[in-house]
């Protein structure tokens, strides 16, 4: 199947009864304090414009309270957007009919909750095929999707499980096992391992790396922990208030953060496994023999390669081999403790 | 009275309408009833016509059989139903003993009815229910009915179905159905406003029509409510089946008016007995499969 990225286009959600009311004053600049206070009506999404890649991780992180899930749930529609578009494949997502919009949401998008929202009176097994279920998919078939996914996520053996009969980490698979096995291109996430405890999580987000690895779906993954959004996103979009602050590679986040809440945000980030060898390289100086690193290897593994090796100076190579900068461990160092200067390095190598 | 010699007449004993102008009221009001009564006769025995057949067949079927393929299947019910060896057990005995004080006859009499007035109030109250929880509006306009239905004493309840209906076994049924349907209604509606908000997103979200919504999600979840629903029906028509027999309801119920009547002691001790176990087997079989269908619930990992 074909990817398609998602375009979020102007996307505005005022939550009241009479959201429409205030979109014009909302656009020509009333902040949602003013909303709030005069009107009564909070401001929940203002201005979004992301465009996700397809195929890849979108990771969107806020604190709570900064309108990512309300934003996630737009992209199926179970929250009516106020203003704006969401086009995917060409089709806008907020002008779909109703029998249009439950066509897309059973067969385009799957997603993942924090809290699992499994259905506790349905088996692991009957959980996982409850897409096809509503697919009306004959029960033959779907189960044998189902135990295949359930496989995949690491669930064997516990097909004739309830829910409750399950540990947090379990459940999660479950939900995520129900949502690959609908084989839907868009893989919505909402603060799906948010929930787990930090080495289950951990577990979860290499079982996603892993699969994404293969499947190539458009993930749609919401967080409120950057270390996650680091890990897991292609790209990062970072909404405070409603509003998209930054949004770009974690590199360049952690590199040239927007403002001061993204600094504060980034101080605690180990550098080292977000920025890569392409990025802070020096220029050649004359023919040099050794250790090879390609432009994209993490600081953290090239530094790891080069102690193993006992080296103190290792090529950078671009994916055709040719050496195009020298890395040695004292700017590996630097990079990794010294915080965004204004300087911005070349980010071409992306 | 000493205060009354002080106080003018009409502070004193109640200032009644007069004599005359109740007979005359009355009169207007029940002319006019009946009045609508004979004119609407037809609609009236139309509607209760199916009841009838309904009713007749099923007694015929419980006192027709002969007793032990009865009791035989009343027995595999109530084993199917709670899995339970002790309950199977307390209902055989308690069902020969009702047999041996010869009143065997009488409780077939008493359980048709109450079946029937149980699947009745199941078939109404379970979509009437659905249809609450679906709306609000709806809810907010069937409430104050039931809130009537169910502060009304029950003895208040046979007037006027009494004066539509007429003597008889059918009005005793619509009377023990429109007592026994409010729980059924109340704890559908509950059950199904109850069901996790976040389950109901995902149905939606992997794209559920409202009617596989209904079924794969709120009625499943809602099982449980809906059971203690039922249970609760099966023991109101149990009760309001007695108070019926005041309008012909036969069975148990009708013994045990004779009894207090003529201070039968004994004969009414039976009866109330023999009342008293049925309600037991209803309550136990009922409770018992409630529980069962939460047997997902109750496994909890740890």
């Amino acid at each position: 199947m074909a990817s398609h990225g998602i375009e979020i286009k102007n996307l505005y959600k005022i939550f009241g009864p009479r959201g429409r009311d205030y979109i014009n004053a909302v656009q020509a600049g009333l902040s949602k304090a003013e909303l709030n206070e005069k009107h009564g009506h909070v401001l929940g999404l203002k201005n979004i414009n992301i465009s996700m890649p397809a195929g890849g991780i979108t990771v969107v992180m806020g604190l709570s309270g900064s309108g990512k899930s309300t934003l996630i749930r737009h992209i199926n529609r179970l929250i009516e957007p106020t203003f704006g578009e969401v086009v995917y494949d060409g089709l806008d997502i907020c002008a779909m009919s109703d029998n249009g919009l439950r066509e897309f949401r059973r067969h385009k998008t799957a997603m993942v909750f924090q809290k699992f929202a499994l259905l506790p009176h349905r088996t692991v097994i009957e959980n996982t095929v409850y897409g096809l279920d509503i697919q009306k998919k004959p029960r033959s078939e779907s189960t044998k999707r189902g135990r295949y996914w359930i496989e995949r996520v690491g669930l064997s053996g516990f097909e004739n499980h309830y829910p409750n009969q399950l540990s947090g980490g379990m459940q999660q698979r479950v939900g995520l096992a129900r949502a690959l096995t609908n084989d839907a291109d868009i893989l919505l996430m909402d603060e799906a391992y948010s929930a787990l405890d930090p080495l289950i999580r951990v577990d979860m987000q290499t079982v996603l790396l892993d699969l994404q690895a293969e499947l190539k779906k458009t993930v749609v993954f919401i967080t409120h922990d950057l270390d996650e959004a680091l890990r897991l996103g292609d790209k990062i979009a970072i909404l405070r208030d409603g509003e998209v602050i930054q949004q770009g590679t974690g590199q360049e986040i952690v590199l040239a953060p927007a403002d001061d809440y993204i600094t504060a945000f980034v101080k605690e980030v180990n550098r080292g496994r977000v920025i890569k060898a392409g990025t802070v390289m020096r220029p050649l100086e004359g023919s040099m023999d050794g250790l090879r690193v390609g432009t994209t290897t993490t600081l953290e593994s090239a530094a790891k390669e080069m102690c193993e090796q006992e080296q103190t100076r290792a090529l950078v190579v671009d994916p055709s081999g040719v050496p195009i900068g020298v890395l040695d461990l004292q700017t590996i160092v630097s990079a990794m403790v010294t915080p965004a200067k204004t300087e911005i390095p070349k980010l071409a190598a992306e | 009275m000493a205060t009354c010699d002080i106080l003018p007449n009409a502070l004193c004993s109640f200032p009644a309408i007069g004599d005359q102008y109740i007979r005359e009221a009355r009169k207007v009001i029940d002319d006019g009833f009946k009045g609508i009564v004979r004119e609407y006769g037809f609609v009236i025995d139309a509607v209760t016509q199916p009841l009838q057949v309904f009713l007749n067949s099923f007694e015929r079927l419980f006192t027709g059989s002969p007793w032990i393929l009865v009791l035989i299947v009343m027995l595999a019910i109530v084993y199917a139903g709670s899995r339970s060896i002790k309950i199977t057990i307390g209902t055989a005995m308690g069902m020969c003993a009702i047999g041996l004080m010869g009143l065997w006859n009488d409780a077939m009499i008493t359980l048709a009815i109450t079946t029937v007035a149980t699947l009745i109030a199941i078939v109404i109250g379970i979509p009437i229910g659905i249809l609450m929880a679906r709306s609000d509006r709806i809810q907010g306009s069937i409430n104050p009915m039931l809130d009537v239905m169910q502060t009304l004493p029950s003895f208040v309840y046979l007037i006027p179905v009494v004066v539509i209906f007429g003597i008889g076994k059918v009005p005793g049924l619509i009377a023990v159905v429109i007592y026994a349907v409010p729980p059924m209604i109340r704890l559908t509606n509950l059950g199904i406003r109850l069901v996790d908000k976040e389950v109901l997103e995902a149905a939606d979200a992997f794209g559920s029509s409202s009617s596989q919504k209904l079924w794969n999600v709120q009625m499943p979840l809602a099982l449980p409510t809906i059971m203690a629903g039922i249970n609760q029906t099966i023991m109101m028509s149990l009760a309001m089946v007695v108070v019926a027999s005041m309008v012909g309801v036969g069975g148990l119920g009708k013994n045990t008016l004779q009894a207090i009547a003529n201070q039968f002691f004994t004969y009414g001790f039976m009866n109330g007995f023999a009342l008293v176990a049925i309600a037991i087997i209803f309550d136990r079989t009922s409770q018992a499969y409630g529980k069962r269908l939460q047997k997902h619930s109750e496994i909890v990992h740890g």
